[in-house]
């Protein structure tokens, strides 16, 4: 498909997206060697069960850890099989296909070097590219940007850099110019937060919970699907007939950042969050509320191959989250904050078809702190490899600028074709 | 305190002149209560604002009332506010005693129009005695011709002056009239103002006055104790509003740890521009006061918005959308924990707190904490 019939009229983008999306300078180096790649990072908040995404089915303490609620390739919602040891949630057929087509990469136990487990500190440490939060006020990928030599970059025709979202998440935020496109459509309220406010209602604020619970016809869902009902159950799942609206705006957060990205004079580089993961209660693995928002994510994956188009080939999608969860389920079918996860890359530019692990495993004392997935892959190493082989920021940037006292951790070499 | 003066508007051709004076008035308004220091003046405008309301719809002036007749009174005398509302074109516009004109006036004989007894009925029945308290039908019409001849000078004829109150006395009913059992002698346009300072010092007046302010600050069912002593403070004091305010403040019953009033939504969004020092921009303001049913200087009637809770339950959804879509507008760049402290302190409970803490990321934190209980309440 021609890239020019994808270049999106403002009409269209207007209408088109809703997401915190940002991109910013193109690479000029990886350009004056023929390439014009695209590289888009989409944060997912609220930590992801990285072991519910892509199973361990070939590890021998699999099944003790999880039971009934561990994916596996029988029963009625088989795992899709990558590499004979993992599998992936079925709720991902597209992100199947493209790692059957080698054009899909995972990353297994990995972590950022955040050890505790606070959402706000570990996004920041995720986004920033420090070892600690708080640190600064920028994120890694703009001060990528920023390391690509001035000269080297593509900046004729006063083209600017450009984001969607009032504020750019941290990780595109930074020196590098930045400017802000505001969607007119936000993301719909969260299931997650309409039954945390329940919770807090229900446990202080009798009157106000009735209210919600009447407005949002809640209380027959929290009978079917939540506390009490088995995730089996072909009852429906914790949603409020909110997925469809969660899954719609994925696909067009996801798909017009990739309508910008796909142009031939427009941006090579954006970020966007999708936010939604922190799954305490009825976590829904296979099928329920995590099923549900990796359909969506799935979703947005394939939004994004059909809108780059042609430029698919040269692009590298990496999707990462601020940490894991327990590698056990906890008291209410949920798991809480973790430590290890995976980290998902997808694009024509990959050389996919493979799981990345340096497996730590899952007996009680292969767990960090006897309770989550071990990291045994840095990301930054991850990332750096990806923004050294794939935009060509120099590794020595990538240790002073980009991912600072990262000298231990070498970029992580042959992730592209 | 005046609407800020501001530069002449970027594109005065596109938006019509009286959206443009409803916005900076809508601006003005909203900024008063954001940026104010103490909020507790802000909340007297709000209240008496809606004690004697008006309608934008009826009238381009809605914002300039407020500014004229209600602000410079909060912490006057009742009397004054009275006074200073039903003259004001606003409201004569609204309540349509513009046009009333009296059967045995000049303008009556010669032409076939009469009496329009709106604005009347609801000065008795809403501003100052009270529904069903001790004024009769006769008292209605009686009052009706009093107000005859206080009218709105039309802007067509009257260039310099166009808009502004005018006393017609071609309008004007002549005679004495009696309402609530005082003979009122003619005096054009004083007769009308003496009956309005006898109503400012009904004892309906004040109990109504009280149970109002105290419906509105403490609770749907006030306390009966509390009314008394505001009704009181207020006779004595010859409706000195101050002295009512400060009767109210010093109240046990103010004091107390439950939040039982919901705010209202205009409340509730000033609250969260307070919280997170985020100015506000005003289209936006205006349509989550849509969205959440309190439309600014619309009220459904005459009465004005409901000040019961669950006139405003209903809208709990909206308002769950209306804090998400803002918390994923602005969110990012607030501590949530921060945000907290400055907006509720020691009235987060431990649940709330603890709620704050865990959420997944900041966006859903400020939604969640614009949501809480404590802050939802007052």
């Amino acid at each position: 498909m021609p890239s020019s019939s994808l270049v999106p009229t403002r009409r269209e983008l207007l209408l088109g997206s809703s997401a915190l999306f940002a991109w910013a300078l193109v690479p000029g180096k990886a350009r004056a060697e023929g390439r014009d790649p695209r590289l888009l990072t989409i944060v997912l908040r609220g930590a992801v069960d990285g072991l519910a995404v892509v199973a361990p089915v070939g590890d021998p303490d699999w099944l003790k850890l999880r039971g009934d609620k561990a994916l596996t390739l029988e029963g009625q919602t088989p795992a899709l099989p990558l590499d004979g040891f993992f599998a992936l949630n079925p709720a991902m057929p597209n992100l199947h296909r493209l790692y059957q087509a080698d054009q899909a990469t995972i990353v297994h136990a990995v972590a950022t070097p955040y050890r505790e487990r606070s959402h706000f500190d570990g996004q920041d440490v995720l986004e920033s590219g420090e070892v600690k939060p708080g640190a600064v006020d920028t994120g890694w990928l703009n001060r990528a940007l920023g390391a690509l030599a001035p000269g080297e970059r593509v900046d004729t025709g006063g083209r600017q850099a450009f984001a969607v979202g009032p504020i750019a998440p941290l990780v595109v935020r930074g020196p590098a110019p930045v400017l802000a496109w505001v969607p007119p459509r936000l993301p719909p309220v969260g299931d997650e937060t309409t039954m945390r406010l329940l919770d807090l209602y229900n446990h202080t604020d009798p009157a106000l919970a009735r209210a919600l619970e009447e407005r949002n016809g809640l209380a027959a869902i929290a009978r079917a699907g939540g506390m009490t009902s088995e995730p089996d159950d072909d009852r429906p799942a914790l949603q409020i007939g909110g997925i469809e609206q969660v899954r719609k705006y994925f696909s067009e957060a996801a798909g017009a950042a990739a309508k910008f990205l796909a142009r031939a004079e427009g941006p090579r580089v954006g970020a966007l969050a999708l936010d939604g993961w922190d799954t305490h209660v009825n976590e829904g693995v296979a099928k329920g509320r995590l099923a549900n928002l990796l359909g969506a994510l799935d979703g947005a994956i394939s939004e994004i191959e059909t809108n780059m188009g042609d430029a698919w080939r040269e692009t590298a999608v990496v999707l990462i989250t601020e940490f894991g969860r327990t590698a056990r389920i906890n008291g209410n079918d949920g798991t809480d904050h973790g430590t290890a996860t995976v980290a998902i890359l997808a694009g024509g530019a990959l050389k996919g078809g493979r799981v990345l692990a340096d497996w730590p495993g899952l007996k009680e004392t292969d767990l960090h702190e006897r309770r989550d997935l071990r990291a045994t892959t840095d990301l930054r190493a991850v990332l750096k490899g990806l923004l050294k082989d794939h935009l060509g920021v120099d590794e020595q940037a990538l240790v002073m600028n980009v991912f600072p006292d990262s000298l231990a951790v070498p970029p992580t070499s042959g992730l592209l074709a | 305190m005046e609407a800020k003066p501001d530069a002449p508007p970027p594109t005065p051709e596109k938006v019509p002149l009286p959206r443009q004076l409803f916005r900076k008035e809508a601006q003005a308004h909203f900024d008063a209560a954001i940026n104010a220091e103490i909020g507790l003046v802000e909340r007297l405008v709000w209240f008496w604002s809606n004690h004697f309301c008006v309608n934008a719809d009826a009238t381009v002036m809605a914002g300039g009332f407020e500014r004229e007749a209600i602000r410079p009174h909060v912490l006057g005398r009742f009397e004054d506010m009275l006074l200073a509302v039903e003259c004001h074109p606003a409201m004569l516009l609204y309540l349509n005693n513009e046009q009333s004109i009296g059967p045995e006036s000049v303008a009556g004989i010669n032409r076939d129009k009469g009496l329009n007894e709106n604005l009347a009925r609801e000065i008795l029945e809403l501003h100052t005695l009270g529904v069903r308290t001790v004024y009769s039908q006769a008292d209605v019409t009686n009052f009706a011709k009093v107000l005859t001849g206080w009218t709105v000078l039309p802007p067509v004829s009257n260039p310099d002056h166009g808009g502004e109150f005018a006393f017609l006395g071609r309008a004007h009913e002549p005679g004495i009239q009696t309402v609530i059992g005082n003979a009122y002698a003619e005096g054009g346009v004083a007769q009308g103002r003496v009956v309005l300072a006898d109503l400012a010092r009904h004892p309906a007046t004040a109990r109504h006055v009280a149970t109002k302010l105290a419906r509105h600050f403490i609770a749907d069912d006030p306390p009966s104790a509390l009314v008394e002593r505001l009704t009181q403070r207020y006779l004595d004091t010859d409706g000195d509003l101050k002295e009512v305010t400060i009767a109210l403040i010093a109240a046990s019953e103010s004091w107390v740890p439950e939040q039982s009033k919901i705010k209202r939504p205009n409340e509730w969004i000033a609250a969260a521009l307070r919280a997170t020092g985020e100015p506000g921009d005003i289209p936006r303001i205006l349509q989550a006061s849509n969205l959440l049913g309190e439309p600014l200087w619309r009220p459904p009637a005459p009465k004005g918005f409901s000040d019961d809770n669950a006139a405003w339950l209903d809208g709990l959804g909206q308002r769950l959308e209306i804090a998400n879509a803002f918390a994923h507008r602005e969110g990012l760049s607030h501590e949530p924990e921060a945000v907290m402290e400055t907006a509720l302190g020691p009235l987060a409970s431990t649940e709330t707190r603890s709620t704050i803490a865990r959420a997944e990321s900041r966006p859903q934190a400020l939604t969640m904490l614009l949501m809480t209980p404590e802050f939802l309440r007052r």
